[in-house]
């Protein structure tokens, strides 16, 4: 085993995890205050990435592209919540998870109609190419740890904004109590806009910011959705911090999995038992504490 | 439907075919969501298991239906024993994302499997045999062996909805705390409605399997969960027949937009969308004339 490898793996795992975070932030918060499940929340997550991949092309800035794109997102979260979702949050989760699911088929189709079915590349700007020595013979991608460093960034927003400031006071409190919340005089549907706006810009921006690491091609949502929802299984539904550190678990366990297990268990039942790794996990926390980690908010 | 054979083309008793099978699998699913309430996005993983131990054991040289198909019931019901063990501790929302989680779990479990295909999926050299002039080969016979399975599915469902374990089912549906406390094992009757669901929907796998010749990790995958639970919507949520026609609309519908354009799924999206929003009960209901959702 060589420490040059682990350090590498450790930082990949890191990456991961934050990215996990960014898109299972946005769902558990979307859970916590409206009981809603949505599972084209990944969608937010592909079109990030391409919405990325063309706005770039078009401004030939690496930075404005990603600020449009992030726009973009915000816009079309905002706008599905309010005509495709709002009628749903009175209706039971049979018809919601319906409901999005059909618009995963919708957004999935839209954007192969779109972009076609050829992957889509992204250009890496000049500062972000090229590696760098960690410390004595470890060399890392600038680009990765880039983005982990924006992903950390944006989550240590999300988690100012959510624990002190009075909009994210009101976003954990809907989450505790909506109707106590909304007999306070506070605007819930327009808080939920909000929240829902804020998802979708985050998953969005964690679909751009790995989008150079990736072949952007249709589909690529929904896996990064489903380990979303084992971190917020993990996590505890409705709790930031919980999504935080279960993110990062899942992350690391992922990705150390991977590496780690074809080594010890040879390559017949390695690879098989590595990508089986997160679930096991998954299983052995739901058997010991049934409601999450964190379950912060509801019991 | 039954007389499908004698119109002789080929194609349309394929159709046939395929419709009966999708029945068999949304009427399995039916009796987790539709009479104990139990949303569940991962029966692809139910209809995997059976369809790859059915595909393996061929390709295999094990052929005879007799074994095969048990054996892929068999297979089936154990990953749903060792699923619902761990999901039904659980409820709600958590359940939903924890049976999508496993499901999604065995898709890469099929996708990783080399020795059997991986990503392209194994094929299954012949139908599996059964005695004398059963020949699946046959599509027409095919078509009956699985009409006869079809009809089974559904007589039996119809049995075990009225019998005492079906009515503690719809009990725990409407309150599982109240049956709870009346002294129901709640948890026990859901883990059997569960293995019951996922060892139908093994049998159905395997039919698929024989009806395709092939098996791929696409059958494990969530788009066919999320199908499943459309096709049940579509039909009816708790009735007998109510899935078996919201599956016969699904796959007709999807053959008809599929020959309009390539981008069907980008009409059946939205659509699917305007029925759930607006639906009232589902085809089955509005067949009958009935108004609202039907519990029974």
């Amino acid at each position: 085993m060589n420490y040059v490898l682990l350090v590498e793996q450790t930082l990949n795992g890191l990456q991961l995890g934050v990215m996990l975070f960014l898109i299972a932030a946005g769902l558990t918060l979307v859970f916590g205050i409206m009981n809603f499940i949505n599972l084209a929340h990944g969608s937010f997550y592909m079109l990030g990435a391409f919405f990325a991949a063309a706005l770039t092309k078009w401004t030939g800035s690496f930075v404005l592209g990603l600020a449009l794109a992030v726009l973009a997102c915000v816009a079309l979260g905002v706008i599905l919540e309010m005509l495709a979702l709002r009628p749903l949050y009175a209706r039971d989760h049979l018809d919601q998870v319906l409901a999005t699911f059909s618009l995963i088929l919708f957004f999935n189709e839209m954007t192969s109609i779109v972009w076609g079915t050829e992957p889509q590349y992204i250009m890496t700007p000049a500062l972000l190419s090229g590696s760098v020595e960690l410390f004595q013979g470890v060399h890392y991608p600038v680009l990765r740890l880039a983005v982990t460093g924006f992903g950390l960034a944006v989550g240590l927003l999300l988690y100012g904004i959510v624990t002190h400031t009075r909009i994210g006071m009101l976003i954990r409190a809907g989450a505790s109590n909506r109707q106590m919340v909304q007999g306070l005089g506070v605007n819930i549907g327009l808080l939920f806009s909000f929240t829902f706006g804020l998802g979708a810009a985050l998953a969005g921006f964690a679909g751009m910011i790995t989008a150079p690491l990736l072949a952007v091609q249709v589909g690529i949502g929904e896996p990064m959705l489903i380990v979303a929802f084992v971190v917020v299984v993990i996590g505890g539904i409705g709790s930031v911090r919980g999504a935080f550190v279960s993110a990062l678990l899942v992350g690391l366990v992922d990705t150390m999995g991977r590496f780690l297990l074809p080594a010890w268990l040879g390559y017949r039942f390695g690879p098989a038992l590595a990508s089986m790794a997160i679930y096991i996990l998954m299983a052995a926390v739901l058997l010991w504490r049934p409601q999450g980690l964190f379950s912060g908010f509801r019991g | 439907m039954l007389a499908m054979p004698l119109s002789g083309e080929v194609f349309y008793i394929r159709l046939a075919t395929r419709i009966l099978i999708f029945g068999i699998l949304a009427s399995s699913l039916n009796l987790l969501v539709g009479y104990g309430g139990l949303i569940s996005f991962g029966h692809a993983a139910f209809v995997g298991l059976g369809a790859y131990a059915a595909a393996i054991l061929t390709h295999h040289d094990v052929t005879s239906g007799f074994v095969v198909w048990p054996a892929a019931i068999l297979v089936a019901a154990m990953g749903a024993l060792i699923i619902g063990a761990v999901t039904l501790r659980t409820s709600g929302v958590y359940f939903i994302m924890i049976t999508l989680a496993f499901a999604q779990m065995l898709y890469y479990v099929a996708v990783g499997m080399d020795r059997y295909g991986g990503d392209d999926g194994l094929r299954m050299a012949t139908r599996n045999s059964f005695f004398g002039p059963v020949d699946a080969n046959n599509p027409n016979v095919f078509f009956y062996i699985v009409a006869v399975l079809f009809l089974a599915v559904l007589f039996g469902t119809r049995r075990l909805v009225q019998s005492h374990f079906g009515r503690v089912l719809r009990g725990i549906k409407d309150n599982d705390r109240r049956m709870q406390s009346v002294g129901f094992n709640t948890f026990g009757y859901k883990l059997a409605a569960f293995v019951l669901s996922g060892a139908i929907a093994g049998l159905g796998g395997a039919l698929n399997a024989n009806l395709n010749a092939h098996v791929s990790p696409a059958m494990v995958h969530w788009v066919l969960s999320g199908d499943l639970l459309v096709m049940l919507v579509l039909g009816g949520v708790g009735t007998v027949a109510g899935p078996a026609v919201g599956a016969a609309a699904f796959i007709v519908l999807e053959e008809v937009l599929s020959n309009l354009t390539k981008h069907w799924m980008a009409i059946l999206g939205p659509l699917m969308l305007l029925v759930i929003l607006f639906h009232k009960g589902g085809i089955y209901a509005l067949l009958l004339g009935k108004k609202g959702r039907s519990g029974d």
